[in-house]
C-alpha cells in the first residue's frame, strides 16, 4: 500500500494535489475520489472501477488517505474531497495508541472552537465513557491537551487545518466509527504484550552512517585477524593452535580485557568478562541485575517445555514480592510483567529484562570500568607462557 | 508535507509564472534539506582513512569427499570444526584443520542446501528439497548410525533455502521457498512464530551477531532484504544497506565483474567483504573504500558459500565443484 501511496503522490505520474477555493476559504492540498479511482485505473493497469475502489477504500481503511469531511473511511468514485496521510501517521509504524491518548486529543478537540471541530456523538460518548475511566487522572489529561492546544494554535493556519485532519484521521483509523472494521486488529498469533507505541526512527544523517562503520571498524582492526596476526600466531598459517587454547584459558589477556571497555555488549559477550563483572556486583551487593539478565537469556534458550516452570521461578527469585534476590524495576515495566506472568512466554520479562540491561549499562558498567580489578587486569604484565619464550 | 507545496489552482493575483517561481524555489528547498541528510558516498567518507595493505590470503586447507555440488556449510563455535552439504543427498562435519572427517549423514532428498552447526557443537541441522529442516545428534561413537536420531523439527511447504541455530541448541531459525522465515523449538518441532513478508521465495537468512539483540535479516527473490525482530509482531522492511540511515551506504561491484555473488561475509571488523561468485571466484572488498582488494583463485567451480570462521583467524569456501577451502 505505502509503495502505491508514494507513486500516486510523485511529481510526474502522480496525482495532482490542488488547493480549492470554497465558499468562505480554500482548502488546502486535496484530491478528488474520482481521481484516485482514474489513477488507480490507469498506473495499476485495472480494468474494472469496483476493484479500485475496493482497493481504494481498503487504503482509506488503513489510514493512507483519507476524507477531509467525514469520518468513515471509504472511496467514493466522485467529486468527494481526500487528503493523503503523513507518513508520521502510518501504520507502519506500529502505532498502538493507548486510552489516554485518545483521552487527550478529545479533551482537547473540545477546547478547539470552529465548527467543523465540534465532536461527533459516538466521540462525545467515548470522551464521557474516558472521563469516567480516567476521574482520578483527568486533571493531568486535561493539562497535556491544554498544552498542545497551545501549540497548535501558533501554527499556520493552512497547516493547521491540514494537521489537525490528519491527526482526526489517525483517530479514525485507531479508534474507528461504531459500525467500522478497525484495520489495527492483529492476528492473535501475532499479537504482542510487550509493544511500545511510537516506534518510529529518525532517519539518520547518511554521512553518520559510514562514519560509525568507519570507527567502528577501526577500533576493531587489531582484533582482525586479516589485520593483527593473533598471539602468537594464526593456527591456520602457522599450524600452531597456541591461539585456540589461550582463548579458553581462564585468565584473559589484556588485548582481550581492553575489549571489554568497548562496549557493555563486549562484557556480557565475552564468558570470563561476564565472571569479571559479576565478581564486581557482588563486591557492590548488586549482582542481582546481572543474574536475573542471564537468567532472562537462558530462559529464551530452553526449550518450550520448560517454559512455564523456569518463568515462574525467575518471577520468584527476582521480582515476586520478598524475593530472596529482589531486582528493582520501574512501575511501569513491574506492571507490565505482572500481568505477563498469568500467560507465561520466552519474552516475559523483556520489559524489565531491558530495564535492568539499562541500569547496569549506564551506572554499574562505568563503576566496574574505573574498579581496581579491572584497572589490575587491563595492566596486567603479560604472563610468560609455559611453551616458548614471549614473541620476537 | 512534500506533496503538500505544488501548484494549486490560479488565484486572483497570482500568474502561472509567480506560481511556476513558487514551485521552483520550493522544489530547489526541498533539494537542499534532503542534501543536508544525504547522499554522503560511504567511499568519500572514508577517504582519509588508510588504505588496506596487501593481504597473503591463500588456500590452506582443501577439504574433499563430496560426491557431488557442495551447497552450504557453517563453522563450528570452536573456529576449527564445520560442517557442509551437497547437492549428492550428504552432509559432512570435518575438523577443517586435520581434514578428518567426524562424521557423515546421508540425507532421503538431494539437493540439501541448508546446513548449521549448534552452538554447543553437538548437533547440526540440515534440509532442502525435503522442505524439512532436521536435527542430527552428534555422537562421540563412531559406529553409531547418525541417521537413527534424526529429529524433524521444521516443515515448510517448500524447499529448505537456510537455517541456523539462534543462541541455543533449542531453537532453529529457517528460510524457505515458500517465502517465509520462521521460528521452531527443536525438542518439541514446535512453530514458534512465522514471519511472512517476503514476496517470493527467501533464499537465505542471517543472524546478528548479538548477545542482547533478536534480530535477524532474510534476503529474498523478491529483491528485498528483511530485517526482523525477532520479538513477536515487530517486523521492520530494510531495503537497502544501512537500517538507521535507510538507504544504500554503498555498492560493491566492478565492470570486470558480471556474474553474480552467491554468499558474502564480513571480516571481525568490518573492514573487508569476502564475497563468493558464479565466476569461481572470491573477491575481497575494502568495505569502507569501495575498492576489490584481491581476487581469490582455487575453486573449479561457482562458489556457493562464503563462511568467516568464529574468531575471523580463517574463512571457508564450499563450491559446485565438490570441494571446501579454508582461507587465511
Amino acid at each position: 500500500m505505502e509503495e502505491v501511496v508514494a507513486r500516486m503522490q510523485e511529481e510526474k505520474n502522480g496525482i495532482p494535489i490542488r488547493t480549492v477555493k470554497s465558499f468562505l476559504s480554500k482548502i488546502p492540498s486535496v484530491i478528488s475520489g474520482s481521481d484516485i479511482v482514474q489513477w488507480m485505473l490507469t498506473h495499476l493497469n485495472m480494468e474494472d472501477p469496483v476493484e479500485a475502489l475496493h482497493l481504494g477504500t481498503l487504503m482509506a481503511a488503513h489510514g493512507y488517505f483519507f476524507p477531509i469531511s467525514d469520518h468513515v473511511l471509504s472511496l467514493k468514485d466522485d467529486g468527494t474531497f481526500y487528503r493523503f496521510q503523513t507518513p508520521y501517521f502510518w501504520p507502519s509504524n506500529c502505532w498502538e495508541p493507548e486510552n489516554t491518548d485518545y483521552a487527550v486529543y478529545l479533551c482537547k478537540r473540545t477546547m478547539q472552537n470552529k465548527a467543523r471541530l465540534e465532536l461527533a456523538d459516538y466521540e462525545a460518548e467515548s470522551l464521557a465513557r474516558l472521563q469516567r475511566a480516567y476521574a482520578r487522572k483527568w486533571e493531568f489529561i486535561f493539562m497535556q491537551a491544554e498544552a498542545q492546544a497551545k501549540v497548535d494554535k501558533k501554527r499556520d493556519k493552512v497547516e493547521r487545518k491540514v494537521l489537525d485532519s490528519q491527526e482526526r484521521a489517525f483517530w479514525d483509523v485507531h479508534r474507528p466509527v461504531p459500525g467500522c472494521v478497525n484495520t489495527t486488529e492483529t492476528d492473535i498469533k501475532k499479537s504482542s504484550r510487550m509493544k511500545e507505541p511510537h516506534k518510529t526512527r529518525k532517519p539518520l544523517n547518511t554521512s553518520s552512517a559510514p562514519l560509525s562503520l568507519i570507527s567502528y571498524s577501526q577500533q576493531y582492526t587489531e582484533y582482525d585477524p586479516c589485520f593483527t596476526s593473533p598471539e602468537p600466531s594464526n593456527p591456520w598459517t602457522s599450524d600452531d593452535t597456541t591461539c585456540w587454547e589461550l582463548e579458553t584459558s581462564k585468565e584473559p589477556g589484556q588485548q582481550r580485557v581492553r575489549r571489554w571497555g568497548f562496549g557493555f555488549n563486549e562484557v556480557l559477550k565475552d564468558p570470563a568478562g561476564r565472571e569479571q563483572f559479576l565478581k564486581f556486583l557482588e563486591s557492590e551487593f548488586s549482582s542481582e541485575n546481572l543474574r536475573f539478565w542471564l537468567a532472562v537469556q537462558e530462559l529464551k534458550k530452553r526449550p518450550v517445555r520448560e517454559v512455564a516452570t523456569l518463568v515462574h521461578n525467575i518471577w520468584q527469585e527476582f521480582l515476586a514480592p520478598g524475593a530472596p534476590s529482589a531486582i528493582n524495576v520501574d512501575s511501569k515495566s513491574y506492571a507490565k510483567t505482572t500481568h505477563n506472568i498469568k500467560d507465561p512466554g520466552r519474552y516475559t520479562f523483556e520489559d524489565a529484562q531491558e530495564h535492568i540491561y539499562k541500569l547496569m549499562k549506564s551506572d554499574s558498567y562505568s563503576r566496574f570500568l574505573r574498579s581496581s580489578c579491572y584497572q589490575e587486569l587491563l595492566q596486567a604484565r603479560k604472563k610468560v607462557r609455559p611453551k616458548q619464550e614471549s614473541c620476537v | 508535507a512534500a506533496a503538500q507545496s505544488r501548484p494549486s489552482a490560479l488565484q486572483s493575483g497570482e500568474s502561472l509564472a509567480t506560481l511556476k517561481n513558487e514551485s521552483d524555489s520550493l522544489k530547489k528547498k526541498l533539494e537542499e534539506e534532503r542534501a543536508k541528510l544525504h547522499d554522503v558516498e560511504l567511499n568519500q567518507v572514508a577517504e582519509k582513512v588508510e588504505l588496506v595493505s596487501a593481504l597473503s590470503i591463500r588456500t590452506r586447507r582443501v577439504l574433499k569427499g563430496h560426491g557431488n555440488k557442495v551447497l552450504c556449510m557453517d563453522w563450528c563455535k570452536d573456529k576449527r570444526r564445520l560442517v557442509s552439504s551437497s547437492q549428492d543427498g550428504k552432509v559432512i562435519v570435518w575438523d577443517g584443520y586435520t581434514l578428518n572427517k567426524e562424521h557423515a549423514v546421508t540425507m532421503p532428498c538431494t539437493w540439501v542446501m541448508a546446513c548449521a552447526y549448534a552452538p554447543s557443537g553437538c548437533a547440526v541441522a540440515c534440509g532442502g528439497l525435503d522442505n524439512k529442516c532436521s536435527v542430527y545428534p552428534l555422537s562421540l561413537d563412531k559406529n553409531e548410525n547418525l541417521a537413527a536420531k534424526k529429529k524433524s523439527v521444521a516443515m515448510h511447504t517448500n524447499y529448505l533455502s537456510g537455517c541456523s541455530f539462534t543462541n541455543s541448541d533449542m531453537q532453529l531459525l529457517t528460510s524457505s521457498g515458500d517465502g517465509t522465515c520462521a521460528l521452531w523449538d527443536v525438542e518439541s518441532g514446535q512453530l514458534l512464530q512465522s514471519f511472512h513478508g517476503h514476496t517470493a521465495d527467501v533464499l537465505s537468512l542471517n543472524l546478528a551477531p548479538s548477545e542482547t539483540g533478536n534480530t535477524f535479516v532474510s534476503g529474498g527473490c523478491d529483491k528485498k532484504a528483511n530485517v526482523w525482530d525477532m520479538l513477536p509482531c515487530a517486523s521492520v522492511s530494510c531495503r537497502l544497506y544501512d537500517l538507521r540511515a535507510d538507504r544504500e551506504v554503498a555498492v560493491y561491484q566492478k565492470d570486470s565483474i558480471i556474474f553474480g555473488a552467491s554468499s558474502v561475509d564480513f571480516s571481525l571488523s568490518g573492514r573487508l567483504l569476502f564475497a563468493g561468485y558464479n565466476d569461481y571466484t572470491i573477491n575481497v572488498w575494502d568495505v569502507l573504500k569501495g575498492n576489490r582488494i584481491s581476487v581469490l583463485f582455487g575453486h573449479e567451480n561457482r562458489v556457493s558459500c562464503v563462511k568467516v570462521s568464529p574468531d575471523g583467524t580463517s574463512f571457508a569456501s564450499a563450491s559446485w565443484d565438490t570441494s571446501l577451502r579454508i582461507w587465511a
